[in-house]
């Protein structure tokens, strides 16, 4: 990647979208606990189940914040950075952002305030609605970001317009109801639903090795367990299911996530482990298990999966084509209000490749007389690079088959009454479950890295190339702003871990326990909120 | 006939105006009392329970009205796609900036006072400063910016070239834009204290409120007196308008010239109003405070913000962005909307969900409404901020 400023910017939105994504997965998930862990205490009456609410509360809240500090910044980076892609999609694109914000925002951000700031004004009963609209609220948002998202991995609804020289809507119901966006929406928030869950059982873990606050960690760990393996088995199940849509749509994203670089007779092969080489075209080396690849991406035995040069060999025929339309294009556009209707069919006729000509721009400025060499060089522009997708996927492959096992034991363990003992018998698994806590992040990066690098060179698959969608900025500016969220995020990051780690070595209030004993008195006007 | 149809497309290019408008008003209104109360935090309250007093007025519900601005974004990115690619773009690093210190204020509101140690507190009611006072500013710096247009080209490709540099944002006219949105802010907040707090920090509020509404009416005049004058030249159509026209901006043809921001008074009278309500909020909002008429402040510091925002608003009508150094490439209501079909589809959700969202957020603070003071935070030490 060059550090141009389609390459700064591509650097700056990933740093930025990776780093709202810290937070994004505990909200969504915490959420949805809370509002379970308070609809037990509502349902039951009992005590300690509001402590627990309060306590992954806390937790809930400095999370929380930063999930909406660096939201802002995602809602105004597509004008700042990506204002070609703004102008040319912003009638199909722009319509989820905003519903989002009427539909879901307002929910998360108004009722967030009465959880924090409701307990003492509403009834239990008003207070668990605003627990569950708050809940609900993030899961809305995950939908229609997701949808805005699922609509540039796959295009659907939508036309380019030569007199407005942008996409525009077709079918609105066609962008709500795509496909990938349904996968990715399931996808994604299960993965946020297994993060939380992780979180909060490696938590308890952790205070079930310190012998403290036993009867909350203990709750919170059953309901964790339960809720985590439900979760972890759907993010697989529908992890796969993502599989699947990507192999209908975006085929290239699929073959460089297996590292296939030819055609293979069905059912192809999954390979475990791959050594690509972008520069030969081929894996020098692969160790493969047969038939698995086939089932998971086709669901058949006898379907084939294209390979990387198969499908290079098909976008150079895409190429031709789209250079036809990029010419009649270029004459509608300089003439807008009388060219020949002849131009206009041809446009129509071949509109569903333009795409593929903006490929060809760095190449030529005349893509009608590209040569071979050209369409070639262009065609394989658009393969992105193999080996970090192959290795992120797995990654998060990995991760995703360990939490069903983690979850399934403890959830086991849960179910057969053990958890009681597990801090004399088995502290290992404790051990285990602690140091557990990062890895859902971990595939959840990994997650993103794979859906939105294997995108590339596409910003909109087949519909605009990266590299035409970026603002006319200076290389400086955009240094100066990418130095400055780097900066200002990392700060962040540093203040929000160590406050999550005082308030979880802080834990619960505890009404019994001599443990917890209120800390040294604070000075009178210097209260701490314990919130 | 397919449904959008229903409403004609330069109908709804005219309620999308509308709703631009409705938007940005309900942002100034609501995050304004959250911006004019950060801005004067460190100088209303001096212990740290008067500042506790402070941020918890507007502690519970500030994050809501955030989502004002945030709708913003989503609502001109889908209705008005040319001017958010090209004012974000284009406002680059004036954008970061804004962006740099909003980031700071939930962090603030949340992590002030989760460590008592006093220096945390302190260095967090800066970032509420900072995170308030410096998008207050800058807006209104882009506003005068907007109005004097911004020297942006567009190729056939409708690709747009910034021209400007983050310096020449600043001219005395733009400035004083600046302090204006400021004052107005500022004004608000104080409103809001004298309402929500008590003791020292609602007398403070009192105090900086009725010298914000002074520095409000002088400048409003003088902004007035400008434009009026000539010294900032406004935008013209000069070409045939077709209100059902596609958006593409470079299509019509647009001068630049004198006085041009006054025609729509001339031939509309009827909305000299807007000033008028601006000018009447002001000294309404001013007396309220100097009487403690509560009632009257509260009323008078909205009407206020809606008379200087739509006063803006129509005077440029129906311009949006216009460009300084290639007139014709200007933003207008009719050339830079979405497609007939994305209007109207947004304009739905939008009738179902707006009131939705503005009968709960009524509701939450009807809730939450009452008195804050030291007794308070002291008995709720647990929930408070
Ligand atoms: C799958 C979920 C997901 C994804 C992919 C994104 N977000 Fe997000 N976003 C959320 C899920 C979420 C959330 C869970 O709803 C957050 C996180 C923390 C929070 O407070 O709400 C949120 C907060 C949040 C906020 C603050 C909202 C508020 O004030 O309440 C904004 C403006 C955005 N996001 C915008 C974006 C944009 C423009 C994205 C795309 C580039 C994006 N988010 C990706
Ligand atoms: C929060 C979760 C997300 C993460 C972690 C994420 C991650 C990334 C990454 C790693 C890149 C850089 C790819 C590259 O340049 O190699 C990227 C680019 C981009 N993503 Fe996402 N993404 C997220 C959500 C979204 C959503 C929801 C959208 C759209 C609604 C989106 C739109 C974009 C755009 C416009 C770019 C820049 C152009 C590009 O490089 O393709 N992203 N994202
Ligand atoms: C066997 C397990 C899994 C499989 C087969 C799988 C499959 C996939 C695939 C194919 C994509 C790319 C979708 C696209 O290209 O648009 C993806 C994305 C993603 N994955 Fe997974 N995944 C698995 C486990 C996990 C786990 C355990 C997590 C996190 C806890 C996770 C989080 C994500 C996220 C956040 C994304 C990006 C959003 C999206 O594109 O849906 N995945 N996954």
């Amino acid at each position: 990647m060059e550090l141009d400023v389609v390459g700064l910017s591509r650097l700056q939105f990933a740093m930025t979208a990776l780093y709202h994504f810290l937070f994004v997965p505990l909200t969504l998930g915490l959420s949805i606990l809370l509002a379970i862990m308070e609809t037990v205490y509502v349902m039951t009456g009992r005590e300690i189940w509001k402590r627990m609410v309060k306590f992954w509360g806390t937790l809930f809240g400095i999370n929380f914040v930063l999930g909406v500090a660096t939201g802002l910044t995602m809602e105004f980076q597509f004008g700042m950075n990506w204002a070609y892609f703004s102008q040319y999609v912003g009638d199909v694109f722009g319509a989820p952002l905003a519903i989002e914000g009427l539909m879901a925002f307002f929910l998360e951000a108004t009722f967030v305030g009465l959880f924090f700031f409701g307990w003492d004004k509403l009834s239990k009963r008003q207070h668990l609605g605003a627990t569950w609209a708050m809940a609900l609220g993030t899961n809305f948002s995950a939908l229609w970001i997701l949808i805005a998202n699922g609509w540039m991995q796959h295009p659907v609804g939508a036309m380019f317009n030569p007199d407005t020289m942008r996409m525009e809507v077709t079918s609105f119901y066609e962008v709500l109801f795509n496909p990938v966006a349904q996968a990715k929406f399931v996808h994604t928030v299960s993965a946020g639903y297994v993060t939380a869950a992780m979180f909060v059982l490696g938590v308890s873990a952790w205070y079930m090795l310190k012998d403290r606050h036993m009867e909350v960690a203990k709750r919170s760990m059953a309901v964790a367990a339960a809720f985590g393996f439900a979760s972890a088995l759907s993010v697989v199940v529908l992890g796969d299911e993502s599989g699947y849509e990507a192999n209908l749509n975006q085929k290239m994203k699929l073959a460089t996530i297996e590292a296939m670089w030819h055609t293979e007779p069905a059912p192809a092969a999954f390979n475990v482990v791959a050594w690509p080489d972008m520069e030969k075209r081929e894996n020098l080396f692969a160790i493969e298990v047969p038939y698995v690849m086939g089932l998971i991406a086709t669901r058949s035995l006898d379907e084939e999966i294209p390979g990387i040069h198969e499908l290079v060999e098909q976008s150079k025929d895409k190429i031709r084509q789209g250079a036809i339309a990029w010419d009649a294009l270029q004459k509608i556009r300089d003439n807008p209000k009388d060219v020949d209707p002849a131009v206009r069919e041809t446009f129509i006729q071949n509109q569903h490749t333009l795409g593929y000509a903006y490929l060809l721009l760095p190449f030529t400025d005349e893509p009608l007389k590209a040569t071979n060499e050209q369409i070639d060089a262009a065609a394989w522009s658009a393969v992105p690079e193999v080996w970090p997708m192959f290795y992120a996927f797995r990654i998060m492959v990995a991760c995703g088959l360990f939490f069903i096992l983690l979850t399934a034991v403890f959830f086991y363990l849960s179910s057969a009454g053990k958890l009681d003992t597990l801090h004399r018998d088995r502290r290992w698994l404790l051990h285990v479950a602690v140091w557990s806590i990062p890895l859902p992040w971990i595939a959840c990066e990994m997650g993103w890295f794979v859906a939105e690098y294997g995108r590339q060179p596409w910003i909109i698959e087949g519909m605009l190339p990266t590299s035409a969608a970026a603002s006319n900025l200076a290389v400086w500016e955009v240094l100066l702003t990418l130095a400055g969220f780097v900066i200002l995020y990392s700060t962040l990051l540093v203040i929000e871990v160590s406050l999550l780690l005082k308030y979880i070595r802080k834990g619960p209030d505890e009404e019994r326990t001599p443990d917890a004993a209120p800390a040294a008195p604070m000075p009178r006007t210097l209260p701490v909120a314990a919130e | 006939m397919v449904l959008h149809e229903l409403i004609d497309y330069s109908t709804l290019k005219m309620i999308w105006w509308l709703l631009l408008g409705v938007l940005l008003i309900g942002f100034a209104v609501t995050d304004g009392f959250d911006m004019g109360v950060g801005t004067l935090l460190p100088f209303v309250a001096e212990t740290d329970l008067e500042r506790r007093v402070a941020i918890n007025t507007i502690g519970p519900t500030w994050e809501g009205n955030q989502v004002w601005f945030i709708l913003g974004g989503g609502a001109i990115f889908a209705a008005w796609p040319p001017l958010y690619a090209i004012s974000f773009s284009g406002f680059y690093l004036a954008m970061f900036v804004v962006l740099a210190a909003m980031i700071l204020r939930p962090v603030a509101f949340k992590y002030r006072s989760k460590r008592p140690d006093p220096a945390w507190r302190s260095a967090w009611d800066w970032a509420l400063f900072v995170g308030s006072a410096v998008p207050a500013l800058v807006f209104g710096v882009a506003v005068g910016n907007v109005l004097l247009g911004v020297p942006f080209t567009l190729d056939t490709d409708l690709r747009m070239t910034y021209e400007g540099s983050f310096f020449g944002l600043f001219t005395p006219f733009t400035l004083m834009c600046g302090v204006l949105s400021l004052a107005m802010l500022v004004m608000h907040g104080g409103a809001w204290l004298s309402l929500r707090a008590d003791g020292p920090v609602a007398d403070g509020g009192r105090l900086f409120g009725s010298a914000a509404a002074v520095l409000v009416l002088v400048l409003f005049a003088l902004g007035g007196w400008f434009v009026m004058d000539g010294a900032i030249p406004g935008y013209r159509i000069v070409s045939e308008v077709d209100p059902n026209m596609p958006a593409n901006p470079l299509w019509t043809e647009v001068a630049r010239e004198p006085g041009a921001w006054m025609q729509n008074y001339a031939a509309h009278p009827v909305l000299w109003l807007a000033p008028a309500l601006g000018f009447l909020g002001t000294i309404g909002a001013l007396i309220g405070l100097q009487t403690r008429f509560e009632a009257l402040t509260f009323v008078s510091s909205k009407f206020a913000v809606f008379g200087i925002i739509s006063t803006v608003g129509v005077s440029m009508f129906p311009f949006l962005l216009p460009s300084s150094v290639q007139p014709d490439a200007s933003l207008t209501v009719w050339d830079a909307a979405s497609s007939h079909a994305t209007l109207f589809n947004m304009l739905v959700a939008t009738v179902i969900f707006l009131p939705i969202v503005l009968v709960y957020t009524a509701w939450v603070y009807k809730v939450l409404w009452g008195k804050v003071d030291e007794q308070s935070i002291e008995r709720d030490k647990d929930t408070a901020y």
